[in-house]
């Protein structure tokens, strides 16, 4: 077995909470798991990327091939976009955020975007931001992206909330239970 | 001992300690800057006797630049305790002058200097390839392909430092460095005590003395030779004759990602010679040459491996590279790319149709006091049309883009004094330096002296926000209330020191205080001080 997951977002969206809440998970269930971040200059507003490898036997290449990702898990509309290359053609699912962060001229009209992720097989566009207040917190919209995905990925959901608790327990009970919630919302998004 | 979960710089860190590290001492610079952070964390732990195994205390510094604190392990491997030095590849050009000639010394607590390669540029002015380096002193080097190897070899260098009393290298990069999976640990071992070098001339490197001792390392690279040859780190697995593979450090990862699908597609594996110590096993690369039809050499950086084997003068079979462009010559390696370099069609992935997702370029943080500073700085300019705005690296280089579009040079730490000095010193008039407060206490100052002692008309402006912020906020070396005195110590008239708060609130202020300054015929300096958004936010949640 394994799945490869391409984390992508703005810097400072949490995706590297969402990446070692995955990782946790999949640890405490045997997996041999492999993390590769890009850090530096993309704090600021850049793109951040994440690579995540679950397999039962260590993944070799800490980088995802092309190809070769089950999923692409995205912060961002346009940055589930930029990393189609690397999803596996016919099976890859990509889960999205819908809303666009707009920090740079560039940025194409929204509807060019939606209309390119709704093109796709398979994918699920939620608004994670929507989901996460309904939860009691917009901070936590990472957290219902990793509910929406909590359906593919290859570990129990509870593995996964045990996970969360492990990764927020510093930050009192009260960011607990928020994230939890969230990550509830996620997964009624996706049942 | 157990298992962790470690990115590349925390397992070398880890490994250090476990080795009985005594002193470590580094300039953060992506992508290595975790390699001090996790020292300093382990020996915070350690002080509060949280560290398993770990009984004495370790020095865990931040320095001025690369160069004084390569030369502070140095002296701590002199007083006899394992030391250890890190630093990002072009740092290692600062630290040029200590690094070769601590070849020549006589190396007594083991040295290890880790130096963090960027091919790919992720965060970096170019993609220079430590292991020229290493070969270039004379010195041996290790190279992990995973962060259980970085682990190993680090403590593994320890030892060989000792042994052949001489200086070690590892080269990481960018993705060993940032990467995580489980590393197994060993037991810790206990420090040495503080033991000076044996009496005599080992370390004093008059002519005399290094002639001698440049002749004692010539003399050893016959055993490192042997070494290498000998090395576990470099295997040799002869298969199929009709292709020959070499990878270094973490190629093998990408090859080993392909080996599967390539199997499938020749019938057997090709033979392989991985390389992970080197000076480079030259008999093994020559008995792989000689099984095998076909060479493609694998390495991430410059083709330090593929350029040997190639020599001068043609060596008859074919050999695949960089040089011959089977891999590519820029940018780092991937699964991607050694999959086309064994010849094995490209996986199906998905495309954007219609779209061509653009870049998202970073960004100052909202609040971030350069853009405030940038603001005042443009339009005290704006009645030069003839001006230079010579800037260095940092955040603050972000404001070549729109939409400050502000500087118009970024080379090497330090350079804005020095490249502005030197337009100044030919006639371009008014010229600016902008430059951040840790960049001015790693290279500026010296540039500034010479600005005082030639008289030169030129503005410094330095951007002082009492931090390291691109690599995460570390503190500066001096906190910023030094920076005045130290400014007036090396001469700056105090007249044409000014300090201001870098605020939009003080803009017209400010603006006023920098045309001043560009008209004064001399060396001047003006300090916009506020703090960067990320160190504030850091200092709270501690
Ligand atoms: S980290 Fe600090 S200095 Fe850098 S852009 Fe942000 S606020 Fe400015």
């Amino acid at each position: 077995m394994n799945y490869d997951i391409v984390l992508c977002g703005v810097g400072g969206q949490g995706g590297i909470s969402v990446s070692v809440v995955i990782a946790k998970a999949a640890m405490a269930e045997g997996l041999r798991v492999k993390q590769s971040e890009v850090h530096g200059m993309s704090q600021r507003g850049g793109e951040v990327l994440a690579h995540l490898r679950l397999a039962d036997k260590e993944p070799a290449s800490p980088m995802i091939p092309r190809g070769a990702a089950a999923l692409i898990l995205s912060f961002e509309p346009l940055e589930a976009l930029r990393y189609l290359p690397w999803l596996e053609a016919d099976k890859g699912q990509v889960i999205t955020a819908t809303s666009p962060l707009k920090n740079m001229p560039t940025y194409p009209e929204t509807e060019k975007v939606m209309a390119e992720l709704m093109a796709l097989p398979n994918k699920l566009l939620l608004d994670a931001d929507a989901l996460a207040r309904e939860a009691g917190n917009v901070k936590t919209a990472n957290m219902v992206l990793v509910g929406a995905a909590a359906k593919y990925l290859p570990v129990k959901p509870e593995s996964l909330e045990k996970a969360i608790r492990d990764q927020f327990a510093r930050k009192g009970e009260a960011v607990v239970e928020a994230n939890l919630r969230a990550f509830e919302h996620g997964r009624r998004a996706n049942p | 001992m157990g298992f962790e979960t470690l990115m590349g710089d925390e397992a070398i860190a880890l490994a250090a300690v476990h080795a009985g590290l005594g002193g470590a001492f580094a300039y953060p610079g992506t992508p290595s800057t975790e390699i001090m952070e996790t020292l300093q964390e382990l020996a915070s732990r350690q002080k509060a006797g949280k560290l398993e195994g770990v009984a004495e205390p370790f020095a865990a510094q931040w320095c001025a630049n690369e160069k004084t604190a390569y030369e502070s392990a140095l002296g701590s491997s002199f007083a006899g305790k394992r030391s250890m030095t890190s630093m990002k590849h072009v740092g290692l050009n600062v630290a040029m002058d200590p690094f070769v000639n601590s070849a020549l010394v006589k190396i007594n607590g083991g040295l290890v200097v880790v130096v963090a390669d960027d091919p790919g540029m992720h965060s970096s002015q170019d993609e220079q390839d430590s292991r020229w380096l290493a070969d270039f002193a004379r010195v041996p080097c290790f190279e992990p392909a995973d962060q259980q190897e970085a682990y190993d070899m680090t403590r593994e260098a320890f030892d060989l430092s000792e042994k052949m009393e001489m200086p070690v290298l590892i080269r990481i990069t960018t993705r060993l460095a940032h990467s995580r999976s489980v590393v197994e640990t060993r037991a810790p071992l206990p420090q040495g005590g503080v033991k000076k070098p044996a009496p005599g001339m080992d370390w004093i490197l008059m002519p005399a003395v290094a002639r001698r001792r440049w002749h004692e390392l010539l003399g050893k690279q016959a055993e490192l030779r042997r070494m290498a040859e000998a090395s576990p780190a470099n295997p040799i697995a002869k298969a199929d004759k009709r292709l020959g593979v070499i990878t270094a450090g973490l190629a093998r990862q990408y090859y080993r990602e392909n080996l599967d699908d390539l199997v499938a597609a020749r019938g057997s594996a090709p033979s392989h010679l991985h390389v992970g110590f080197y000076p480079i096993p030259e008999d093994k690369v020559r008995a792989l040459y000689e099984a095998c039809d076909e060479i493609l050499v694998i390495e991430d950086g410059y083709p330090l491996i593929e350029r040997l084997l190639r020599g001068i003068v043609a060596p008859g079979k074919k050999i695949m590279g960089k040089e011959s462009g089977e891999i590519p010559y820029e940018g780092e390696l991937n699964p991607d790319t050694v999959r086309a370099a064994l010849g094995l069609p490209a996986r199906r992935g998905l495309a954007v149709k219609e779209l061509s997702p653009p870049g998202r370029p970073p960004q100052l943080c909202m609040g971030c006091p350069h853009a405030d500073s940038y603001g005042a700085l443009k339009e005290a300019l704006k009645d030069h049309p003839l001006h230079a705005v010579m800037s260095d690296i940092g955040c603050y280089t972000l404001g070549a883009l729109p939409p400050y579009n502000a500087i118009e040079t970024t080379v090497d730490m330090g350079a804005s004094i020095g490249m502005a000095r030197g337009a100044a010193e030919v006639g371009l008039k008014p010229t600016v330096a902008v430059i951040g407060d840790s960049t001015f206490y790693h290279s500026g100052l010296s540039n500034l002296v010479d600005a005082v002692s030639h008289g030169t008309n030129m503005t410094v402006v330095i951007l002082d926000n009492d931090t390291t912020g691109m690599t995460g906020a570390q503190p500066t070396i001096l906190p910023s209330s030094r920076l005045e005195p130290v400014l007036k110590g090396v001469g700056v008239a105090p007249e044409h020191i000014k300090v201001l708060r870098a605020h939009r609130n003080e803009h017209e202020k400010n603006v006023a205080a920098i045309k001043e300054e560009l008209a004064y015929e001399g060396p001047s300096v003006i300090v916009l001080v506020r703090e960067c958004i990320e160190a504030l936010k850091k200092a709270r949640k501690a």
